[in-house]
Order: structure tokens, then sequence, then C-alpha cells
């Protein structure tokens, strides 16, 4: 199998890498890049801890090929914050106990955040289904869905 | 360790502050197992059998061991084969010896340069079997002329004449069934199924193992007790425990299925053989093949009511399977079954079988769901039938302090009849509901334990603390042992920082299981700091040039006792510890104990649910958990307990299962068709927290975490039957299995 | 494996065509990388066709909208004509799986996929939907439902890709709706599902109708005596009752770990029913709106 060379961009830095050409995105940011903060909880896109955004959508990086990369935009939960100063929903996850292992967090923030660019002021009906794809099996959801609302609201009055 | 003063104030205690692993949980830096690496590592994986059970005739490894890049290759014959049969069967459960007993039981392992490498040489591994009959539920096992998974592994309070796939038996209870029997107005005896179910955790199992030429090793694992599984690593591998040193990453869930090892002893034996580190992750297939569900059960129940809701008797017959190795866990279900009421007579029989599946782990009140879902099913049937509120009639039963309890302890200070009146006078219990609507209700009870727990607290000159505890932490706990010991040192929660440590820089501490850490690493916590506490005033005494009885220690400051002691200014916390270097050197607190008094735990959930009476949809409408806590040192966390553990319940009632096909193998391996519930599922989980302080606890802290998965199962199926308007007596109970109960 | 990206219909076309060994295309990947993963699949080629100009667009032709293969089905959720045209399509496109799948799964891959339980490929029946397909040789439109054979099979042949959908246009007062059965409220496969288009006069009664099954036979059903059992009526309930018993003997189940035979084929006419009731009132009020976009 012949390595590829890819140029991409991964929370606003210029990126190359090599990989094999079928390598997830998820093992090219854990093992080549070290961004560890995508989980592997299953590898099939069923869990939705290796959650990251490719040119803005949100996407399993174990379904999308590092190959794929090339040229893209991709953002990961090592690029949520902002120096020392942390993504509202960041802070609304730690203020709410909305984690209790944390395995999933970094997914479901990311998968937040795409939710609430595109939709600022979600019911916790649609911040439901729109996080069934990512499980959690600690906390019931309830926290989650409570630290949502708390920094869309926060958002919403920035 | 009595608890200090019934009504206590609390400063820290019972607040909410952010945990300390908070930020780097929330931007990804947190460590887990699987994202720890070390210099010329090397990527472990494992073979799996694809039979339920067969006779391993011959493996041939020398294609593997011959591609480039591989550098070692194992199977069961390269470990000594313990002589103690528990470890045996941990050791058996890592690697198969003779025979393979389940679909994905280990057969052999390969460490590579890469995982690519890895995978082509298991494919290059030759495996003869010769498939053997299987049997996989619990029913079939104790059949007699079954398959056997294992002969001679019956204990000898088994009687003679059963299947051989019979390991354990158990009876507990008291008083004459019959004469409890005649008085009852009604008897009911109904048969219960179970399905066995996994942890679910989201974090697969990982582990890095470095074993060195002289025969030192470190090994970094997700584990929910690192000491536990330096015991079992050191002793499969034939090490000393001073050799092996055991740290524990971040852990991505555990609900018990954590507390053993899997793949620990196969890469520290690959890395020796390899003489470089070795990380083995789990694939998630893997984990739901070859770790630990939970029991599958088969039950029988029987209870007598009078006309008036008091019960006369009960009984109940329990069969469970730990899968293929002897388990034990259908004891703690027959102490659990009757446990919340206070009964003349009560029996319960237990019975453990072989079947060919992965060897149980714990999972989060083993054994209690599901005898307590039989016995709450069948109470909540009597009440149906003679007109009975089942609220009244819990309450009515209620144990309570002083009750002789069906597993043999009376009863101290207790929760259950404040539990139970909390959930009486909430406004969810008399809600109105629609059509094709049902609400439920059970009772949940768990033991919770104390066990070995030694900490260390360190005064720093700069007037913070540092606490070292030994158990890692599942939930937020390093967030609770910060506050105990921010109350009990009277300084601030921020000014201290807790860490887990590994096992080299604490004695030993029990697995995080038993609901345990609050409990016994807090208590273990206030001790230390008053360890600590006491050699402060021994330095204010020193000091002030008075006798140690003459200083005290108040809100964070040592004070003399009183007007006699002499006039002197409070000396803090932090003055103590600036001038330590000149006053003896540095000042820490320790504690070692094995902790009693974990004091029992109840709960009580109520649920509304709905069903579609055309396809046997059933939606959770409505949930609320009410439950003692004794005291909630971190309530945010507390409440975390009661919500993750119902929607864990919540899943095992509906819709998850180990599904076997007629060829004994798992057909559902992962997310997809396990079907763990999504957040669309469910409505928000109310909680009501009691506080009825455990008499163990110097602040009256009980375990919380068991048992809120306890009562979900026959709270759900209460509430479906009677939107049903049909019993259901089998787990789960999927779309499927409830239209055709409607279908009759 | 080798990794090639596409640049037209044709290049991908004759890569695949050329291709000794197992050759897939990539759109979404959703489908296909599960597969690798498990090992299923032993690829030797994959052709990425999301750079191929214009097969990630929606275009309006003709009164209906051609769908490009490697158009995201989240992309297909936020454009409002297609939504409105045919709002079963879109509503069983959006199904798939979570909305990290949404992001990148597409119709074409879960028809190329072959499922009889994909949720976008009932209600493309249903909807009389074309299907592009180009090869080396030129290109071709097909129906929809004569690309599925069985489970994982297609008509499709080696050096054939689906270049786009085509949803054509409708008279005014029709509609359509798709609705599946899961054990959960998301994260699924359908165990039964169902989707039903239909076109209605003016005094309500229903004109055309298309009637189509997911999840209940090797492959997705289109079943005409559904379609008849409704037709010239105004989905009285013995209408809907002959509905659903035409569903139910149109099914062909299999019992698995997802369902039982018994349960599929009586969920499948509860689900046609409830979906020929959406679509009805769907049709009525486009009627009120002023007929169809």
């Amino acid at each position: 199998m012949k390595s590829l060379h890819i140029s991409t961009t991964i929370n606003g830095d210029p990126v190359e890498f090599i990989c094999d050409p079928d390598e997830p995105l998820l093992d090219v940011l854990r093992n080549r890049l070290g961004l560890t903060g995508a989980k592997e909880g299953c590898g099939t896109g069923d869990c939705g801890a290796c959650s990251v955004t490719l040119d803005g959508r949100l996407v399993c990086a174990c379904l999308v090929l590092g190959a794929e990369a090339q040229g893209a935009e991709i953002s990961t939960i090592e690029g949520m914050a902002l120096g020392d100063h942390l993504h509202p929903l960041q802070r609304a996850f730690i203020d709410g106990a909305a984690l209790q292992c944390g395995i999933c967090t970094p997914g479901i923030l990311i998968a937040a955040k795409a939710l609430l660019e595109k939709n600022a002021s979600p019911s916790d009906e649609e911040v439901r289904y729109w996080l069934a794809g990512n499980l959690c099996r600690c906390t019931g959801y309830d926290k989650i869905i409570a630290a949502v609302q708390v920094a869309a609201a926060e958002m919403r009055s920035a | 360790m009595a608890l200090d003063q019934p009504k206590r104030e609390f400063r820290y205690v019972g607040t909410r502050p952010n945990r300390p692993d908070g930020v780097d949980k929330v931007t990804g830096r947190a460590q887990y197992g699987a994202d720890m690496t070390a210099p010329g590592m090397l990527t472990g994986a494992i073979l799996r059998s694809p039979h339920p059970h067969a006779k391993i005739v011959s493996i041939d490894t020398s294609a593997a061991a011959a591609i480039p890049g591989v550098r070692a290759v194992i199977t069961g014959a390269d470990f000594a084969r313990p002589d103690d049969n528990f470890l045996r069967d941990v050791q058996e459960n890592c690697m198969a010896r003779e025979k393979v007993l389940y679909d994905g039981h280990a057969v052999a392992a390969v460490a590579a340069t890469s995982a690519a490498i890895a995978k082509a040489a298991l494919k290059a591994i030759k495996v003869t079997y010769q498939a053997l009959p299987h049997v996989t539920d619990v029913d079939a096992a104790m059949k007699p002329g079954a398959p056997v998974v294992q002969a001679g592994r019956a204990l000898e309070n088994v009687p003679g004449g059963m299947s051989d796939n019979v390991t354990n038996a158990c009876e507990f209870g008291h008083g004459d069934l019959d004469a409890g029997f005649a008085k009852a107005d009604l008897v009911i005896d109904r048969s219960f199924k179970t399905a066995a179910t996994h942890q679910g955790y989201i974090e697969p199992h990982a582990c890095l193992a470095s074993v060195t030429a002289d025969g030192k090793a470190d090994l970094w694992c997700c584990t929910q007790g690192h000491f536990f599984v330096r015991t079992l690593c050191s002793a499969i591998m034939g090490m000393e425990a001073s050799q092996l040193r055991v740290t524990p990453s971040e852990i991505g869930g555990g609900f018990g299925g954590k507390t053993t090892v899997f793949i620990e002893p196969v890469a520290l034996a690959l890395s020796k053989m390899a003489g470089r580190p070795v990380k083995i992750v789990m694939a998630r297939d893997e984990v739901f093949r070859a770790t630990g569900p939970t029991v599958s059960s088969s039950m029988d129940v029987r209870i007598g009511m009078t006309k008036d809701g008091r019960i006369t008797a009960g009984e109940a017959n329990l069969r469970y399977s730990g899968g293929a190795f002897p388990c034990g866990t259908v004891d703690m279900g027959a102490q659990a079954a009757f446990a919340a009421y206070d009964l003349a007579a009560v029996r319960t029989y237990g019975w453990n079988a072989l079947t060919n599946r992965p060897k149980e782990a714990a999972y989060r009140a083993p054994g209690a769901p599901q005898a307590i879902y039989a016995v709450e099913s069948v109470v909540d049937e009597l009440c149906q039938k003679l007109g009975l509120d089942p609220l009244m009639v819990r309450l009515k039963n209620a144990a309570k302090k002083g009750t002789l309890s069906s597993y043999g302890p009376t009863f101290n200070e207790i929760g259950l009849e404040a539990t139970l009146q909390a959930a009486k006078a909430h406004p969810h219990y008399t809600a109105p509901l629609g059509k094709n609507q049902g609400r439920g209700l059970s009772c949940g009870f768990w033991f919770n334990f104390g066990g070995n727990t030694c900490v260390s607290l360190n005064i720093n000159t700069d007037g913070t603390v540092g606490v070292t505890e030994g158990n890692p932490d599942i939930g937020g706990s390093r967030a609770s042992i910060s506050l105990m010991a921010a109350e009990e040192l009277g300084i601030p929660y921020e000014n201290i920082r807790t860490i887990v440590a590994d096992t080299n820089s604490l004695g030993f501490n029990d697995v995080t299981d038993g609901s345990r850490v609050t409990f016994a690493v807090g208590l273990a916590t206030i001790k230390a700091a008053r360890d600590a506490i006491g050699k402060m005033k021994a330095r204010a005494a020193k000091f002030w040039g008075i006798d140690e009885e003459a200083v005290n220690w108040v809100d964070g400051a040592a004070v003399p006792a009183g007007p006699n002691a002499g006039k002197f200014p409070p000396l803090s916390l932090a003055e103590i510890a600036a001038v330590s270097p000149q006053t003896g050197g540095p000042i820490a607190g320790h504690y070692e104990v094995n902790v009693d008094g974990a004091g029992v735990s109840f709960g009580v959930h109520l649920v509304d649910v709905e069903v579609d009476p055309e396809t046997g949809f059933t939606k959770v409408l409505r949930y609320t958990v009410f439950q003692d806590a004794g005291k909630a040192v971190h309530p945010d966390y507390v409440e975390g307990q009661m919500q993750g553990g119902a929607v864990q319940g919540i899943g095992w009632a509906l819709n998850e299962e180990y599904i076997y096909g007629a060829d004994g193998r798992l057909q559902n391996p992962g997310f997809l068709d396990y079907r763990i519930p999504v957040a669309s599922d469910l409505p928000k989980i109310d909680t009501v927290i009691l506080e009825i302080p455990n008499p163990g606890h110097p602040y009256g802290v009980r375990g919380v975490g068991e048992t809120p998965i306890v009562p979900p199962l026959a709270a759900i199926a209460n509430a479906v039957s009677r939107a049903a308007g049909v019993r259901l007596t089998e787990l789960p109970m999927s779309p499927p299995r409830i239209l055709a109960a409607l279908k009759g | 494996m080798r990794y090639m990206t596409a640049q037209s219909a044709k290049a991908a076309a004759t890569a695949l065509a050329a291709e000794p060994g197992l050759a897939r295309v990539l759109a979404g990947g959703t489908d296909l990388l599960v597969q690798m993963k498990a090992g299923n699949l032993a690829v030797d080629l994959v052709v990425d066709i999301k750079k191929i100009p214009g097969i990630r667009d929606i275009t309006a032709e003709a009164g209906g909208f051609r769908i490009g293969a490697a158009v995201a089905n989240a992309e297909l959720r936020e454009h409002a004509p297609v939504c409105a045209l045919w709002p079963g399509v879109a509503e069983a496109s959006c199904l798939i799986g979570s909305t990290q799948i949404q992001g990148r799964c597409t119709m074409a891959g879960n028809l190329c996929n072959g499922s009889p339980a994909g949720d976008a490929v009932p209600a493309l029946v249903a909807a009389g939907a074309m299907v592009r397909i180009e090869s080396p040789d030129g290109v071709r439109d097909v129906a929809v439902e004569d690309i599925p054979v069985g489970p994982g099979k297609t008509t499709l042949k080696k050096g054939e890709i689906v270049t786009s959908i085509f949803l054509p246009a409708r008279p005014a007062r029709s509609a359509d709706a798709y609705l599946r059965f899961i054990p959960r409220t998301e994260m699924d496969i359908a165990v039964a599902s169902a989707a039903v288009s239909l076109t209605l006069d003016a005094a309500g009664k229903i004109t055309a109708a298309r009637v189509a099954l997911g999840a209940v036979a090797p492959k997705v059903v289109l079943v005409h005596a559904a379609a008849k059992a409704i037709i010239g009526t105004t989905l009285d309930d013995a209408a809907l009752a002959a509905l659903a018993k035409a569903c139910e003997a149109a099914c062909n189940p299999i019992d698995d770990k997802r369902g039982t035979i018994a349960f599929r084929t009586s969920t499948a006419g509860v689900l046609a029913r409830r979906a020929a009731q959406i679509a009805y009132t769907r049709g009525q009020e486009t009627s009120k709106a002023g007929g169809a976009i």
C-alpha cells in the first residue's frame, strides 16, 4: 500500500501528513498528529465520540479517509478554546456537571457547537435529536441538554 | 467510624463547585487508556475464536512470526497455569488454553511495528478447532444432558444430580413460608427472564505495558482499580508486586466492567517477549464479544398478599448465568430480592450455570436489578389484582430500622420509608395519564461497600493541600474528595488538589466498586485531614508554648482552646505551613483502613410510559428518581449517578440484550444493534435526593452509584404492563415482544 | 488499496471498469468505510467522486430536481424547494443515521448499498425517481426500483456509476410521506418502512398513488395492489384497511436480530396506513396553499 501525502488545515493551522490510502482520518489525527481529543468508541459511526467538522460539516472522523482531508478544513476539540479562553459550551459543561467520565465530551461539544452555529435557539427536543448520534453512558443526557441550553442562551446574549 | 453528629451544618460539603479535571476533559487534553504512548511502542492485537465452544487442536504461529515487523506472538501456552481457581479463570479468560469457551475468546496475540502488520499477522495464525456442542441459554444449560461448558466446577454446596454446568448455589431467608402463604388472600407465582446486558462504557479497554530486561514493568491502563490489576497481573505473570507499577489513565466509563483484566496480562506477556512497550486497544466488537456482560437470568417468584396489602410470604428461585466461568453474582441477587420488605416469611434460592458466553464482569449493583425486577413485578401485579395503591402497599411493608432483612442482618437507619413518602408527595405520582399510558413504580436496593482504603494528604508550605488517593475517578470523585478535605481542614475547595496516584504511591486500595469511593475514600480523607490537623495543632502549641490539648482547630486555623490556654491570635493553616520548615519539617496526614459501615441504600423510581398498541413501541414520558444519599457531598454528581443509572436501566428494560444465533455467535457486537438509549429516546430525568445520614460515616455519606440501576427494570415493566393491559415478564421489552403480548 | 480522486464521471467510470480487483465508489463513505473496517470487503481501488464537477449540486430541471450523487443528505435537507416538492423523500433521507452521518451520506449511496432497509429507497421508489448512470459507454436513465436486486446486490454493472437522481415534477395536490419503525428514536436500521406518494383531485379523491415498502423483502418493493386499494378513494377507513392488507400481503421478510416476520409484516401495514394519512393531509394542504411549488 503506497502512502499518500496530504496537505490540509486543522484548527486553522496548515498541516501535512502521510497516511495509508485506507486509513481513517481519526487514526491520522490520533496516531500521526497527536490530536487525541477525538476518541474512538466504535469505529463505525455509531457513537459520535470522534466528531469533528470537515469543511464546516459535522462528521465522524472514523468514517472519513485521511486522504479526503486534502485541501479541506478540519476542526477538532483541540481548537475549540481560544488560548485559555474556553468556549461557552466548554464552560457550561464544567459549570453544569454535564460530564462524568468525559470520554464522550469532546464529540458532544463539537456536535453541540455545530448545532448552535445553525440554530441559535434550539428546543430541548431539537438538541436531543441533533445529539442522538453522540452516545453517553454516564449522564442520562439530562445535564448535557441543560448545559447546551445554558451556552446557547449565553451565546445569544453575547 | 461513627457519624460526627446527627444534624450538622456544612460549609463546603453539599455545594457544587467545578470539578478539578473539568478543563482537561472539555479541551480533549485528558488522557484516557488509548491516548498513552511510549517510545518504541508496538501495537498489540488479539486473535479471537469464531466458535462458541471448541477444542483447540493446534495453533501454528510460525507464519505470523516470520512476517517482518512482528516482534512477538503468544498463545495460552506462554502463560503459567495458576494454581488458584479464581486466578486461573481470570488468566484463561484473557487467553484460552485447551478449549475456547465463547465466541470472541482470545486464542493468540501478536505485537508488531504497525497496526496493519499486526492485523496481517493475526490472519497468518492457523488455529485448528474441533467444534463442540454449545449452550448459551441459562435454562438450557441447567437441563440434564446439556453441553458441558466446564466439568467439575461445582462448589461443595451444589447438590448432586444437577447439570454439570451448575456451579453455585445459595439460600437466604427466614420464617415459615407455608404458614405465610396460607394467610394470603392472593398468591401470584410468575416466571421471568432477563437477557445478558453490557455495561456499554464508551471507552474500549486499552493498556500500554512496558517490561524491561531486568524484570521491572510499568502498566498504564483504563481501570476501576489499578491495585487489583497489579494483584492479578503480577500473579499471572509470576512477578513480585513491587516490580509492577500500575498507573491508571482517565477512565471512559466502567460501571463495574473495568474491575478485572482482559488485555493487560496479554500486553505484559507480549512486551516481555518483544522487549519493547506494547499497546493494546480493543475494538468495539471485541468489547462486546470478550468483556463482561452482566448475568442473564431466569426466575420464579411467588408472593402472597392479604386484601389490605400486607405481604405474608415471598419466595424466589433465581437461575443466573455468568457465562463460561463460575460466577457468584446470584448470591447478591438472592440477598437483594426482598430487601425492601419487612417480611415474616421469606426465602430465596440461587443457582449459577455455565454457558458459552463471555465471563461475567460486575455491572452496577451486580445481580440485584434482575431479582428485584421479578419481585417488584409480582408485587405490582398483586396490587393491580387486589385494587391497591402500589405505593401504599410498599409503605405498608417497607423495611425500616430494626427490620430483620431477608438476607440476615438487621437494618440500622435506612431511608426507604422517607424515600417512599417523598414519591407519594411528589406531583408526578398523581399527575393524570392519557390513553395507552401507564405509570410504574419500583423500589431498589443495594448493599454498598467500604473496603481497603489509603489516603495521604500533604500540607504545602504555601497553605494549599494535595490529596493523594488510589481510586480512579469515574464520575467526579476527585471533586467530592476535595470537598470533604476542604470541609475538614476549613480551607477553600480551590486550595486543594486531589490526584489519583499509582500503585507505588499508596497502600492497597480496593477497586472503585460497591459505590465505595465517596464513602470510603471520603472517610479516609477526613481521617487523614484530622491526622494533619493534629500535627498542625502540635506545631501551633509549640509556637505558642502551650500544651497540644489546649489547641483547637476552628475554620482552618489553630486557636487556643479557651481563655485559660492563653491569648493568642489564630494561626491559620497557611501560617502554620509557611513556618513548618522551622517547626519540625513537612506536615502530612495519612490514613489507612478497611472500612465498615457503608450503609445500605434504597431508591424509588416512578415512570410514565406510552405504548403504541399497533407497533409495541414504548415511549418514556416522565421519569423521577428518589434516593437516599445519606449526605450528598456534591449534589450535581449525585444527581448524575441517579440519572445515569436510571437511563442504563431504561435501556436494559426496553432494548438492550445479547442476541445469540443458533450458531452460538453474538449477533450484535456493536452500538448499532446493541441499542443503548440515545438522547432523543429520553425525557428529562428528575431527581429528588433524600438525606438520611449513614451512621457509619462522619458526615453521614452513603454510596449512591449503584442503586439507581436497580428500580428501572420493574418500574418500566410495571408501567408498560399497565399501559398495554398485559403483564410483560421478559426483558428486554422490545417492540416485537410487546406487540406479540398485545396480540396474545 | 489505492485511492483516487476522479475529476469527471467518465474518468471515474473508466477507472472502475479497468480495475481488475474489487473497486468501489466513495461518496459519503458511511457504508463503505464500515464494511472495509469490518473486514467484509478487501477493496483494491476506491474512487472518490466528490470532486467531479456538478456532482454535489442540486439543480432544477423540468419542474423537478436533479440531485447530484455526492449531495450529502444534510445538504438536501437545507434545500427548501426539494423539501417542499418531495417532503417524503426529504424526510426519508434525513432519517439515515445521525447528524454526523447526515453530513456525509448520500441518497445515491443509500441506493447503491443495496440494502432492503435503506431509508431513502422506498421514498425514491414511491416518488418514481429516475437514476442517471454513467459508464465508459455512455449515459442511461433507469427507474429507482430497477436498481436493487437483493441484499447488497444491484443491477449496476462494473464500470457504471450513479451520477444523479432525478425527482420529477408533480401535479397540484400531490404529496408524499415516509415512515419507518425502529426500536429507538434514532440510530437504528429500519425494521420495516413504508413510503406513500399520492395525488388528489379537487374533491379530495386520490387519483394516483405509489406505495413502497422497505425491510420486508430482499429488496424494496413497489406494491401496486396497495396503490390500487386507495386510488379512487378519499382514504376512508375501508381504503386504509385495504391498503394495510395489501401491504401485509406483499411482505416476505426474515426473522433476525432486528425483528420477527410477524412483527415486520404487521408493522409494514400500520406504517403504510399512517404514511398514507400524512401524505393525504399534505396533499390537501398543498391544495389550500394554491398547489404544488
